[in-house]
C-alpha cells in the first residue's frame, strides 16, 4: 500500500519535473523565433521536411476516411429517410473533429517520430554539442525552426485533409449511393458554418500543430543519447503528442462549441 | 539532399495546395461565400415561433435562395420573433403582399424562410415589413394536436 | 611572444561530478600557448568532460577554468559564444552535420559567423578541404565518409574560423595505422604552422607521446602525473608505469571490487 502511494508520489513527481522542463524548453525555443524572421529558408527547408512529406499520408488518410464516413452515415441516415443530410453530417464531423484532430494524429506518427528521432540523433552523434561549441545555439539553429514549421504546417495538412475527405464522401454518396449532388453540397453549406465550424477547426489545427512539434522537440532534445534512448524518445514522442491532441481537443471543443452544440 | 530550389518549389506547392483546401472549405463547403449579401436591402417579419430558425439560414422563393437571416430577436411587446434578413439586390421585385413561412427541408433537414410572392403592383423595399407570415412547425405540437383530435374522436365515438 | 611561454587555459582547484559519482576532485591543469599538451588516462575517466568543461558547455562544481583570461564559469552567454568562436574542437566522430554535404560542413562556422561572400567562403573552404587533404570529397555526404575521412572534415570544419585553441577528443581511436598517421601530420602541423594551441584528450600511448609537448596522466578524479613524454618514460610512479606500459595488473586492478572467489562460490552452493 505504502510501495503504491509512493510510486503515485515518484510519477506525479516526474511528470511535473519533465512538464516544468519541457515548459522551460519552450520558452527557450520561442525567444529564438523572431531571429528566424531573418533566416526564413531555415524554415523553410524545415516546411518541406515536415509539410511536404506528410502530404501524401494526410491525403490518402483524408480521402479513405471521407469515404467511410459517406458509406456508414449514408446507411444510419437512410434509415430516417434523410440521406440527403449526408453533406453536413460528414462536413460538420470532418472539419470540427476528424480533420483537425486525426490529422494531429498521422501528423505525430509522421513528422514528430521524424523530428524526435532527427534531433535525438544529432545528439547522439554530438551534433548538437558540436554545434555548440562553434558558438551556434542548437535550440535557435535547430529547434526554432522546427516548432515554427511545425505550427505552419499542421493547419494546412488539416484543410487538406477535411477538404479532401468530404470530397471522398462525395464520391461515395453521391458516386455509389446516388445521394443528390446538389442536394450535397447545398445543405452542406447551409449547415456549415465559416466562422464558427471551418475557423473554430482551424484554429484548433493550430494548438496541435504547435503541441505535436514540442513534444517531439523536446522528446528529441531531452532523448539519452543513445540509440535506446532516442527509439525511446521516437515512441513517447508518438504516445505523448497523441494523447495531449485528444485531451487539448477535448477541452478546445468545449471552450469553441461547448454553448453551440445543439 | 535536393536542391534548395526543388525544396523552394516543393513547399511553394504545399502551401499553395494548403490555402486551396482552405478556399474549398471555405467557398464549397461552408458558408462563407454566402455569408454577406453585399448591397442586399433588408426586410422584417414577426412570427409567433422561429423553431430551428437561426441567423444564416437561407432565404428563398420558390426553392431559390435570394437572401439569409441577419439577425433574430425576441420582441417582449408583442411576444414575438423579430426576424431581420438581407434580400441580395437582384431580386428587387417582391410584391409588398408577400408572405413570409418558415420551413423544413427534409424531414431532418435546416430550417429556412420561404417567400411567396403575392399580387400587389407596388415593390418591397429596404426596411419594409411583412405583414403575412407563419410560424414554423413545431413536431411536438403537431404530435400534440395529433394525439388530441384522436381522443376527442374515440369521444365522439362513444 | 616566445619569451613569455604564458598559459592560455589555466585550470584551478576544478571538481566536478555526475551524482555521486566523482570525475576531478580539485584537479589542477595548466596549458601553454603555442604547445601541444594532452590529457592521457583510462577510458571513463572524464576526459572528455574536461573538454566540455573547458568550453563551458558544462558547468564545474568548484573551481576555475580561465581561458586566454576569462573565467569561463562567470563569463555571460554573449561573451561566452564570442569565446568558442575561437575554439575549435575535433569531437571522436568527428559530428558532421549529416544533412551537409562536406563542403557545407566545412562553410557552417563560417556562413554562421562571418558576413563574407560566397565566393569568398567558397575560397576559404576549398583551401581548408585542401589543408586535410580532401578537396576532392567537398560534395560528398557524412554518411559516404570512412571513419578517417569523416575525421579529417572535421578537423577542417574545426579550424575554418582560424581558432586560438583546438581540442581533440580521442583523434586516433579506432583508426587504421596510415590514417593515424595523417591526423597526427596533420595535428603537429597546424599546431605549428597556424600558431594555434592544441589540447588532445586519448589514451594512445605512442601518437601522443610521439606528438605532444607536455602530457597530464589523470585517473580515479586525480592528476596522478604529469610531464613532457621524455620524463613521463623514466618515471618512478607504479601508475604511470602501468599506464604507459600498458601492464594489465597493477595499481589498477585487474579485478573489479568482489569478495574472494572461494566466497563467492561457496556462497552460490548454498
Amino acid at each position: 500500500m505504502i510501495g503504491l502511494l509512493q510510486n503515485i508520489g515518484r510519477s506525479s513527481i516526474g511528470f511535473l519535473e519533465r512538464t516544468g522542463r519541457a515548459t522551460l524548453f519552450f520558452l527557450r525555443v520561442l525567444a529564438g523565433v523572431p531571429a528566424l524572421m531573418l533566416q526564413f529558408r531555415l524554415v523553410l527547408a524545415q516546411l518541406y521536411s515536415v509539410g511536404v512529406l506528410s502530404v501524401l499520408v494526410i491525403v490518402v488518410s483524408g480521402l479513405t476516411v471521407g469515404m467511410v464516413l459517406g458509406l456508414q452515415m449514408y446507411n444510419t441516415l437512410a434509415k430516417f429517410g434523410a440521406a440527403s443530410s449526408l453533406g453536413p453530417v460528414i462536413a460538420l464531423a470532418l472539419v470540427r473533429e476528424l480533420g483537425p484532430v486525426v490529422a494531429a494524429l498521422l501528423f505525430a506518427g509522421r513528422a514528430g517520430s521524424a523530428l524526435t528521432a532527427e534531433i535525438g540523433l544529432m545528439k547522439a552523434t554530438e551534433q548538437l554539442s558540436g554545434m555548440e561549441m562553434m558558438a551556434v545555439d542548437p535550440v535557435r539553429r535547430i529547434v526554432a525552426p522546427r516548432l515554427v514549421a511545425g505550427i505552419l504546417s499542421m493547419p494546412l495538412l488539416a484543410a487538406m485533409f477535411s477538404a479532401v475527405g468530404v470530397l471522398g464522401g462525395y464520391l461515395v454518396g453521391v458516386g455509389m449511393l446516388g445521394v443528390d449532388a446538389g442536394a450535397y453540397w447545398a445543405q452542406m453549406q447551409a449547415a456549415v458554418d465559416w466562422r464558427g465550424d471551418v475557423i473554430n477547426g482551424i484554429i484548433k489545427s493550430v494548438f496541435f500543430g504547435m503541441i505535436v512539434t514540442w513534444i517531439a522537440v523536446f522528446e528529441g532534445y531531452d532523448a539519452v543519447p543513445t540509440t535506446e534512448g532516442v527509439s525511446r524518445a521516437t515512441t513517447r514522442t508518438v504516445v505523448y503528442a497523441s494523447l495531449a491532441v485528444l485531451l487539448f481537443d477535448f477541452m478546445l471543443t468545449a471552450l469553441m462549441f461547448g454553448d453551440t452544440l445543439i | 539532399m535536393m536542391g534548395t530550389r526543388t525544396i523552394e518549389i516543393m513547399v511553394g506547392v504545399f502551401v499553395a495546395a494548403g490555402i486551396a483546401a482552405l478556399f474549398v472549405l471555405a467557398l464549397k463547403v461552408s458558408n462563407f461565400g454566402q455569408t454577406s449579401v453585399r448591397g442586399g436591402y433588408q426586410l422584417t417579419a414577426k412570427f409567433e415561433n422561429i423553431g430551428g430558425l437561426r441567423a444564416q439560414s437561407p432565404v428563398s422563393a420558390a426553392g431559390v435562395r435570394v437572401g439569409q437571416v441577419t439577425s433574430i430577436v425576441y420582441d417582449q411587446k408583442d411576444y414575438e420573433a423579430l426576424v431581420t434578413m438581407t434580400i441580395a439586390p437582384n431580386f428587387n421585385r417582391f410584391p409588398s403582399d408577400t408572405s413570409a413561412s418558415i420551413y423544413t427541408s427534409g424531414l431532418l433537414g435546416e430550417q429556412y424562410i420561404g417567400l411567396e410572392p403575392g399580387g400587389a403592383e407596388d415593390f418591397l423595399k429596404n426596411g419594409d415589413y411583412i405583414q403575412l407570415t407563419q410560424s414554423a412547425l413545431v413536431i411536438e405540437q403537431l404530435i400534440g394536436k395529433f394525439l388530441v383530435s384522436m381522443s376527442e374522436g374515440k369521444d365522439a365515438q362513444r | 611572444m616566445s619569451a613569455v611561454q604564458d598559459d592560455i587555459v589555466v585550470i584551478r582547484d576544478l571538481s566536478f561530478g555526475f551524482g555521486k559519482r566523482v570525475i576531478f576532485d580539485r584537479c589542477n591543469f595548466a596549458f601553454k600557448r603555442g604547445k601541444v599538451t594532452a590529457i592521457m588516462g583510462p577510458s571513463g575517466t572524464g576526459k572528455t568532460t574536461l573538454l566540455r568543461l573547458i568550453g563551458r558547455q558544462v558547468a564545474p562544481r568548484a573551481g576555475s577554468v580561465v581561458v586566454d583570461g576569462e573565467d569561463v564559469t562567470r563569463l555571460p552567454r554573449a561573451e561566452l559564444y564570442e569565446l568558442r568562436k575561437r575554439l575549435g574542437m575535433l569531437f571522436q566522430n568527428g559530428a558532421l552535420f549529416t544533412g551537409l554535404s562536406v563542403f557545407d560542413n566545412v562553410a557552417f562556422p563560417l556562413r554562421e559567423h562571418t558576413r563574407l561572400p560566397e565566393a569568398m567562403i567558397r575560397d576559404l573552404v576549398l583551401l581548408k578541404l585542401q589543408a586535410v587533404g580532401l578537396r576532392g570529397a567537398r560534395d560528398m555526404m557524412p554518411a559516404q565518409l570512412s571513419g578517417g575521412m569523416a575525421r579529417r572534415v572535421a578537423l577542417a570544419r574545426a579550424i575554418a574560423l582560424d581558432p586560438m585553441i583546438v581540442m581533440y577528443d580521442e583523434p586516433f581511436a579506432g583508426l587504421d595505422p596510415i590514417t593515424m598517421g595523417v591526423i597526427m601530420k596533420l595535428i603537429r602541423m597546424f599546431n605549428d604552422s597556424l600558431g594555434l594551441t592544441s589540447i588532445i584528450v586519448s589514451h594512445d600511448v605512442q601518437e601522443v607521446s610521439a606528438i605532444s609537448d607536455y602530457v597530464y596522466l589523470i585517473s580515479g578524479g586525480k592528476v596522478i602525473g604529469e610531464g613532457t613524454p621524455a620524463e613521463l618514460e623514466i618515471s618512478k610512479s607504479p601508475w604511470v608505469r602501468q599506464f604507459l606500459h600498458a601492464e594489465p595488473d597493477g595499481p589498477v586492478a585487474f579485478h573489479y571490487p568482489a569478495p574472494t572467489l572461494a566466497d563467492d562460490l561457496l556462497q552460490d552452493a548454498t
